[in-house]
């Protein structure tokens, strides 16, 4: 077998490997769901994220030591990770192959040949390191991880699960049985897109100019054992090596090892056995470290390095933190949850009810595409008894929480239920607080026991056009004077009849002029003509113990006020932050 | 060849040609897309006209009171038994669909859903009663894959050979009902009835804050489909219209174990109340009548109730239909 065809099959095996990984982050314990699939590994085997959060952490959480595996495979044989396994690079490779085959050799050549800018995606690795750094705490803050922003592995997994699979699932071709909904994809997709079209134009730009992975592992390849280079036998100088050179690493002249990302199109294509993949250095010369001005790389680390405590003077993970950016259960407290997590959009994906999403500009600039609930879309709120997000969450961003912690039994017992955030009336907009109509299905689906919304009962005289006189009464109906009632609306067992007595009893139904009671009227009981009425709806009016919620948002999502819940949780009093606490 | 060194009289006629056609193709199409009014109010789907009647008049309105039930399976085989066996409403070859109540994502124990050995027992009988196919299906509250799956009711209803159907938007039509005041234009789970021949309603016995009750009638509330919320704010009269609307086969009413407070979800083992108590009727409205009993209440106590019988879904005095009662 020709090694490129090797190539292409082990590109294509991960890129299956990685979409059906992606697709089977459902829930659930068919073999095309979640059950033990290791959905995680393709972003695991990513060594920056274990770089990046091992630098603002200083550990390595659980799978991420994988990462390992790639930096050896890195150091023993060069950027095999980016021209054989990435996942992101086999969609780049395949574009930027479309992009280029119909063009004429010399136009692809000058496509793929090497270019300064490439030295774009040093800086970009470098700004991303210095911004993850745990500095001391008492200078501010601990480091912004944002490398999940361009980091290929978070990009493609995120692009995937929440741009990719939720058009399929609207095509019936999903996993999904109900349409799933994120907000703010439109810039996910433009982003994922944008990538991808670039390499029309230059095939693997984004592996060339931005990937800051793909620098990483340049850096690394410098010590590679094997590389590719020219050999003593002498070039004709056709450049057919070039025409498909992936990584636009110049291999007739002096070749960029950092830049080869190990296609070996240049060994495949040359007739004259010019190129080799062998021990000994290129004859044609080799730049081991790419050309970085060192004007560029000081601005990159300086200003990397002063992103996290600027950014931090905006508040929003101190004093000025917004309550509206409800985070999953099991997140961190926000500090060290922004020095986790790598927007990959696991736990969106896997999410059963479809509550969490992408955050906007709601957390700040840092806080984009991390988590946050949306309690409006989806299936219900977040359900008080699954774990599942925290359990994918790669980074331990979100814990992996167990039941017992989630529902405080147990072990946990003394704490109590993990609260996300809590449930507030809006008394303006309640129906039976506002508009006297019954309703109460807040209270009818809090989750928790005992219930965390509870009602007050009250009576309030209807709104009616004329007061009510009694002209007589007929054993359980109450005769009156005017004939101003609407037939039968008084009817649906809310409504009550207050005699002048004080007594009241419930309306079985109306005429326009006439009241059925619930029961005939004793003769005291009977109120004398002339005596005034009053018609009472029964009111449920919920409130909030904010000792029992625990900012599920069910209620939230089961609010018939559609357009602006008239109960809505914010992240007050969520048990992840003490500072947050809000009643003793 | 001219001499007009801009046009000649070919490439005239080439580009005159060219011009008109675009001009036709771009009349053509905006006098096919001419729309002078605009666009009117939204249309609605027509709606159908209501559901099939699943009951069987031969069978009449009977009810058996199955007491002291501790195991599901059991006291449904008695308590059919004694109304003449499950025989006398599955037929060979019937299609029978059983409306669960799977409304949340909590497990059996906590009692706020249909039990999965009830579901799974109810279908054994009537795949032993020669049905060639039985549906299960609910529209739940929660996130419906999730309460399938947590209910046991999914795998319950798999395993005895039962075919699940999970809500989907498609399988919603708009469904008014005759002089309904609520159910009118409303999506109501109409795809999963289609083909049924039988229809079956298994619920469990719950306090509601709401309503009062959550039992047999109350369950049908799981057919509706949209923002069915709006209803709460006219509960009593929807559960009327709901038992209106379906008049089914056969019901049961599972009180072997019952949620007596913090309803309808409850959540804590604290909430509930061995009854040991298994109704089956072919009368919901007396089923619930009897049913409110069991939560110390009266049928005087549930608006609903009056509020059924007055619309001709059954009778509030299950005493008339002499109910058996049998020990389980």
């Amino acid at each position: 077998m020709r090694i490129v065809t090797a190539r292409r099959v082990s590109q294509v095996f991960f890129f299956v490997v990685f979409v059906w990984f992606c697709a089977v982050a459902t829930l659930g314990e068919q073999p095309w769901q979640l059950r033990g699939w290791p959905v995680n590994w393709l972003l695991e085997l990513d060594p920056l994220v274990g770089l990046t959060t091992l630098l603002s952490t200083r550990t390595l959480y659980a799978g991420l030591l994988w990462g390992l595996a790639t930096l050896a495979l890195t150091v023993l044989l060069g950027r095999v990770f980016c021209g054989w396994i990435c996942p992101f690079g086999a969609m780049h490779h395949f574009l930027g192959y479309l992009g280029r085959r119909s063009r004429r050799l010399p136009a692809q050549v000058e496509m793929n040949r090497f270019r300064p800018a490439q030295a774009i995606k040093y800086y970009i690795l470098v700004f991303f390191l210095a911004a993850g750094v745990l500095l001391p705490r008492e200078w501010i803050s601990s480091g912004s991880l944002q490398i999940g922003l361009l980091d290929p592995l978070p990009l493609a997994h995120r692009s995937v699960n929440l741009i990719l699979l939720p058009l399929a699932d609207r095509l019936g071709l999903g996993p999904a049985p109900l349409p799933r909904f994120y907000e703010g994809a439109g810039l996910i997709g433009a982003v994922f897109l944008g990538a991808l079209f670039l390499n029309l134009w230059i095939p693997r730009f984004y592996c060339r100019f931005i990937c800051p992975l793909g620098a990483l592992l340049g850096v690394l390849s410098r010590w590679a054992l094997w590389r590719v280079g020219r050999t003593e036998a002498s070039c004709t100088g056709c450049r057919l090596c070039e025409r498909s050179c992936e990584g636009a690493c110049a291999p007739t002249e002096t070749i960029r090892i950092g830049e080869c990302v190990m296609c070996l199109n240049c060994l495949d294509e040359c007739r004259h056995d010019a190129i080799a993949y062998r021990t000994r250095p290129s004859a044609a010369g080799e730049a081991l470290l790419p050309d970085l001005a060192r004007r560029g790389f000081v601005v990159s680390a300086v200003s990397g390095l002063l992103a996290a405590p600027v950014l931090r003077l905006g508040g929003t993970s101190g004093p000025n933190w917004n309550a509206g950016l409800i985070r999953p259960p099991g997140a961190l407290a926000e500090e060290d949850f922004l020095a986790r997590c790598i927007k990959c959009g696991q736990c969106m994906r896997v999410c059963p009810t479809n509550v969490i999403h992408p955050a906007g500009l709601e957390g700040g600039i840092e806080g984009l595409w991390t988590p946050k609930l949306n309690f409006r879309v989806g299936t219900s709120g977040c359900q008080h008894t699954c774990i599942a997000c925290g359990h994918l969450c790669p980074t331990a961003a979100i814990r992996p929480i167990s039941l017992d912690e989630r529902v405080g039994r147990s072990a946990f017992a003394g704490r109590g239920p993990l609260r996300i955030g809590a449930a507030f009336v809006d008394r303006g907009r309640c129906l039976p607080w506002a508009m006297d109509k019954p309703c109460i299905v807040c209270q009818e689906n809090c989750p928790v026991s005992p219930k965390a919304i509870f009602t007050r009962e009250v009576f309030n005289a209807v709104r009616t056009i004329v007061p009510l006189t009694v002209k007589g009464t007929d054993r359980g109906r109450l005769l009156l004077a005017s004939d101003a009632l609407d037939a039968g609306r008084f009817g649906t067992g809310d409504y009550h009849a207050l005699l002048s007595a004080g007594l009241r009893l419930r309306i079985a139904a109306n005429t326009r002029d006439a009241l059925e009671l619930e029961r005939p009227l004793t003769p005291p009981e009977s109120p004398a003509p002339g005596s005034a009425v009053v018609i009472q709806v029964r009111l449920q009016q919920p409130y909030v113990d904010p000792k029992l919620c625990i900012g599920c948002g069910v209620c939230e999502h089961e609010c018939p006020v559609l357009g602006r819940r008239a109960i809505r949780v914010t992240a007050e009093n969520e048990s992840r932050h003490p500072r947050h606490r809000m009643v003793l | 060849m001219s001499l007009d060194p801009f046009l000649n009289r070919r490439e005239f006629m080439g580009r005159a040609a060219r011009a008109g056609a675009t001009l036709l193709a771009a009349g053509g199409i905006a006098s096919l897309a001419y729309d002078p009014v605009g666009p009117g109010p939204i249309s609605e789907e027509p709606a159908a006209a209501g559901l099939p009647d699943f009951s069987l008049p031969e069978a009449g309105r009977r009810m058996c009171i199955a007491r002291g039930a501790a195991d599901r399976s059991r006291a449904l085989q008695l308590a059919l038994q004694a109304i003449g066996g499950i025989e006398a409403f599955i037929r060979k070859g019937d299609r029978v669909l059983i409306k669960v109540n799977a409304a949340f994502a909590s497990p059996a124990l906590l009692s706020a859903t249909t039990h999965p050995e009830l579901v799974s027992e109810m279908i054994h009988l009537c795949l032993k009663a020669g049905a060639a196919a039985v549906r299960v299906t609910d529209n739940p509250i929660n996130d419906p894959a999730s309460c399938f799956a947590l209910t046991g009711i999914g795998e319950a209803a798999r395993r005895a050979g039962a075919e699940l159907i999970l809500p989907e938007e498609r399988f919603f039509r708009p469904l008014t009902l005759k002089d309904a005041v609520l159910i009118k234009n409303w999506p109501v789970l109409l795809a999963p009835l289609s083909g049924v021949t039988k229809l079956i309603g298994l619920a469990p016995l719950k306090d509601h804050h709401r309503s009062g009750a959550s039992m047999v009638m109350k369950n049908w509330y799981g057919l509706l489909g949209g923002r069915r919320n709006i209803f709460h704010q006219d509960i009593q009269t929807i559960i009327a219209e709901l038992a209106c609307m379906v008049t089914p086969t056969l019901v049961v009413l599972d009180a072997t174990t019952t949620m007596i407070s913090n309803g309808p979800t409850g959540g804590s083992l604290a909430d509930l109340k061995e009854t040991r108590t298994l109704i089956v009727g072919t009368d919901q409205v007396a089923v619930d009548a009897f049913g409110a009993t069991l939560l110390g209440k009266t049928a005087a106590d549930l608006p609903f109730i009056a509020k059924a019988e007055a619309l001709g879904a059954g009778s509030a005095d299950y005493r008339a239909l002499s109910p058996i009662e049998v020990a389980a």
